[in-house]
C-alpha cells in the first residue's frame, strides 16, 4: 500500500474564481456543520443517548461539501452506513439526523432504520445502505431511470475504500459504462477497511482508480481533504454524466479520524499517522482557503458559531422528543401501509 | 379464446403491461435479441425496442439493483433471473434492500417491481438449476410471492404484479413454459392473494402451486376413479399474500388437508399453511395433515432420481389414500 507521503495529491485549487464566494461559504458552512453534528454524536453516544452503532465521517468532511455542493437539486445521493455527513450536506435537518441516531419519534425515519439507513427521499438522499456494495447497481438504476426519461439528473453513490474488492462493485462499474449510465462513484479512501489497512488486502494501491481501466474509465484520484478539488473534480463529472458522456469513478484520499465503528478505538493505526492527517484537516485547510480570499474572520467566526448553535438546538430538541410512537412498529412493510401477508 | 402455452402466455402479459405503461421496462441476461434462453420473452425486443427491452451482462446483482433503482425513482421495471437458483448470488437485493427499504425509511422508498425466474424441477438439470425457491422469498418480510400454474394465470397474476406498488417475485414453472392452456383474449388481470378451488371435492383438500397443481389434479382424478376419494384441490398462486380463506374455509368442509410442495421438506411452504390449518381449524379436523414433499435433500440430474424426488401423482394419491384409509 501507497504511503500517506507516497501518494500523489493533486495541486492546491488555484485562486481562480470559478467557484466563487457563495459556493465556498457554503461549502465551508456544511463542512463545520458535519464537524459539529458528527462530534456531537460521538458526545451523546458517550453518554448512551445515541444507541446502537454509528460510523462517524470525522475528517472526511471535504467528500461530503465537495460533491454536495456541485450537485443541483433533483440529483440524488447513495450513501453507505457512513452516511451522516452526506445526509447532512443535502440539507437534511441535524435534528433529525440526531433524532435517528437517538431513536427519538423526531427521526429522519422515526427511528425505524438507524443511523445506517438514514434516508431523505426529499432531499434527494436516497438511501444509506450497510450491505458493502448494494447501493452501486442501484445508484445505476436510478441513472438508468433518468437517461430513460430523458431526465437530466445525476445520480451519486459514495463508498469507501473497501467496497472496491467486492463484486457489486465490479458489475456497477461495467454495467454503468456499457449502458452508459449518468452515475458517479464517488470512493471515500480513508486507508482503512474497517479495521484493516486497505493495502493489505487489495491488489493494487490505488483500490478504486487503479480499477478503472479495467472498464475504460479515466483513472482519477484526488486530495479528498480539499473542498475545492473535490467539487472542481464532482462538477466535471456530473456534466459529463448530464451531457450523455456516461459514468466516472473518482478516488478521493481522505483519513477518519475515529475509529470504524463506535466499537472501534482504532489501536492499529501507526503512532502518528492520524497527528499527519490532523496536519491537512480539510475544515482547518479551507478556513485558511477562506482567508486567502479574503473572508474575514468575522465570518467565518459567524459560520462556525450558528453551526454550533445549530447543533446544540438540535440535541435539546432531540432530547425532548419522546421515542417512536409504538405503533409505527408494523406500519409500512407494504404499500397498503401495514404488515398483512394473508387474509 | 386462444391455445397458448405458458411460455408464450410470459410474453403476451409482459407485452400487455408495456403496451399500457410506458414506465415499465424489462432487463435480464438474454431477454431481448435472443428472446430468453426459455424463449418465453420472443417479440418483445422486436416490439418495444433495445431501450425498453434491455439485455444485461451475466451480474445478477447488477440487474436486481438497478430494477431496484429505476423503482425507486419511478419505473416499473421487470427483472428476469434466469434460473431461481441464482436467487442465490443477488439475494441481498431480495433479502435486505428492495423488500426492507420502504420500511427502514418509514415509507418514503417505494420499489414496484417484478422479478421473474424459472423455479422448479423436472428439467433434469441437477441441484443448481431446478430448485422450487418460493419458501427461500416467503419468509422475508416485504416481498409478496406468486406462482402461477396456468398460461391463463401466467397472464392475469402478471399484470397483477407489474401494477402492485410493491416487489413481487415471479415464479414461472420451468417444467411448465411448454404446456398448453385456454387464454381469453383481450386484457386479463387478476388480483394476487386470491387462492382458485381448481376442482371441487368432498373428502379432502389438497393445497398445490406450481407444477404440483396439475399433478395433484391428476391425482384427485385417480383418487376419485379407482378410490371413490373425492379430492378438493385448491391452486394457492399467491403465497404472499396468502387466500388463508379459501383453503379455511375448503378444510372446514372436507376436514382433511394435504399440501403438495416441490421445496425440500425443511419449511416448505406447506409447513405455514398446515401451522395455521392447526391453529385455526384444528377441531375441524378428522385427521392429522399430511405434507407431500421433496425430500431434505439437493435435487440430482438423473431422471430416475429426480422423479423420485418430486411428489408425482403416484405418491399424491398413495399418501392420501393411506391417510384416508387409516
Amino acid at each position: 500500500m501507497a504511503k500517506i507521503e507516497d501518494r500523489a495529491l493533486a495541486p492546491s485549487a488555484s485562486l481562480n474564481d470559478d467557484i466563487g464566494e457563495e459556493n465556498r461559504l457554503r461549502m465551508y458552512r456544511m463542512q463545520v456543520e458535519i464537524r459539529e453534528a458528527e462530534q456531537r454524536a460521538y458526545d451523546l453516544f458517550l453518554q448512551n443517548l445515541v444507541k446502537g452503532t454509528s460510523h462517524l465521517s470525522l475528517g472526511q468532511e471535504a467528500v461530503a461539501a465537495g460533491c454536495a455542493a456541485a450537485m443541483k437539486p433533483g440529483d440524488l445521493s447513495f450513501c453507505t452506513y457512513r452516511g451522516h455527513a452526506h445526509t447532512l450536506a443535502r440539507g437534511v435537518s441535524i435534528e433529525k439526523v440526531l433524532g435517528e441516531l437517538m431513536q427519538r419519534d423526531n427521526g429522519l425515519m422515526r427511528g425505524k432504520g438507524g443511523s445506517m439507513h438514514l434516508t431523505s427521499v426529499d432531499h434527494g438522499v436516497m438511501g444509506s445502505y450497510a450491505i458493502i456494495g448494494a447501493h452501486l447497481p442501484i445508484a445505476c438504476g436510478a441513472a438508468w431511470r433518468a437517461q430513460y426519461k430523458g431526465q437530466k439528473d445525476v445520480s451519486v453513490c459514495f463508498f469507501g475504500d473497501g467496497t472496491t474488492n467486492i463484486g457489486a462493485f465490479h458489475e456497477a462499474l461495467n454495467f454503468a459504462v456499457v449502458w452508459k449510465l449518468p452515475v458517479i462513484f464517488v470512493c471515500e479512501n480513508n486507508l482503512y477497511m474497517e479495521y484493516t489497512p486497505i493495502g493489505d488486502v487489495t491488489a493494487v494501491p490505488n483500490p478504486a482508480a487503479d480499477r478503472a481501466a479495467a472498464y475504460g474509465l479515466a483513472r482519477i484520484v484526488i486530495d479528498g481533504n480539499d473542498a475545492d478539488i473535490v467539487y472542481r473534480t464532482a462538477a466535471a463529472a456530473y456534466e459529463k454524466a448530464r451531457a450523455g458522456g456516461g459514468p466516472s469513478l473518482i478516488e478521493c484520499l481522505t483519513y477518519r479520524y475515529s475509529g470504524h465503528s463506535r466499537a472501534d478505538p482504532a489501536k492499529y493505526r501507526p503512532e502518528g499517522e492520524l497527528e499527519k492527517w490532523k496536519e491537512r484537516d480539510p475544515i482547518k485547510l479551507y478556513r485558511e482557503r477562506l482567508k486567502q480570499f479574503g473572508v474575514s474572520e468575522d465570518t467565518i467566526v459567524a459560520i462556525e458559531e450558528y453551526a454550533k448553535r445549530r447543533v446544540d438546538e438540535a440535541t435539546e430538541k432531540c432530547k425532548a422528543a419522546p421515542p417512536p410512537a409504538t405503533e409505527i412498529l408494523t406500519t409500512d412493510v407494504y404499500a397498503d401501509g401495514g404488515f398483512a401477508w394473508r387474509n | 379464446m386462444a391455445e397458448l402455452t405458458y411460455r408464450e402466455a410470459v410474453a403476451r402479459g409482459i407485452a400487455q403491461e408495456m403496451a399500457r405503461d410506458p414506465d415499465v421496462v424489462f432487463l435480464g441476461e438474454d431477454i431481448g435479441k435472443a428472446g430468453g434462453v426459455f424463449k418465453a420473452t420472443v417479440g418483445l425486443h422486436e416490439q418495444f425496442g433495445p431501450l425498453r427491452v434491455r439485455d444485461t451482462p451475466i451480474s445478477e446483482q447488477a440487474i436486481l439493483g438497478a430494477a431496484m433503482g429505476a423503482a425507486m425513482t419511478g419505473l416499473k421495471p421487470i427483472a428476469e433471473i434466469m434460473f431461481s437458483d441464482f436467487f442465490a448470488v443477488c439475494f441481498d437485493y431480495i433479502a435486505n434492500e428492495f423488500a426492507k427499504s420502504r420500511y427502514m425509511s418509514n415509507g418514503q422508498v417505494k420499489c414496484p417491481l417484478v422479478v421473474r425466474t424459472g423455479n422448479g424441477g423436472g428439467a433434469r438439470f441437477g441441484a443448481q438449476h431446478s430448485q422450487s425457491v418460493e419458501n427461500w422469498c416467503m419468509m422475508i418480510p416485504g416481498l409478496k410471492v406468486v406462482a402461477p400454474s396456468t398460461p391463463r394465470d401466467v397472464i392475469g397474476l402478471l399484470a397483477a404484479a407489474v401494477r402492485d406498488p410493491d416487489p413481487v417475485i415471479f415464479l414461472e414453472h420451468k417444467s411448465l413454459y411448454p404446456v398448453k392452456g385456454e387464454v381469453p383474449d383481450g386484457e386479463i388481470v387478476d388480483r394476487l392473494g386470491a387462492a382458485t378451488i381448481v376442482r371441487p371435492g368432498k373428502d379432502a383438500t389438497i393445497a398445490a402451486l406450481a407444477l404440483m397443481v396439475p399433478r395433484a389434479i391428476a391425482a384427485a382424478d385417480k383418487l376419485k376413479t379407482e378410490h371413490g376419494i373425492d379430492c378438493e384441490v385448491i391452486d394457492v398462486r399467491s403465497l404472499v399474500p396468502l387466500d388463508t380463506r379459501t383453503i379455511l374455509g375448503s378444510v372446514t368442509r372436507t376436514h382433511r388437508l394435504f399440501t403438495v410442495e416441490e421445496n425440500p421438506r425443511l419449511c416448505g411452504w406447506g409447513a405455514e399453511i398446515v401451522s395455521i390449518v392447526a391453529d385455526e381449524a384444528f377441531y375441524d379436523l378428522d385427521g392429522p395433515p399430511v405434507r407431500i414433499t421433496t425430500p431434505h435433500i439437493p435435487l440430482p440430474a438423473a431422471d430416475i432420481l429426480e422423479d423420485m424426488a418430486l411428489p408425482t401423482v403416484e405418491r399424491i394419491v398413495d399418501r392420501v389414500k393411506r391417510a384416508m384409509e387409516s
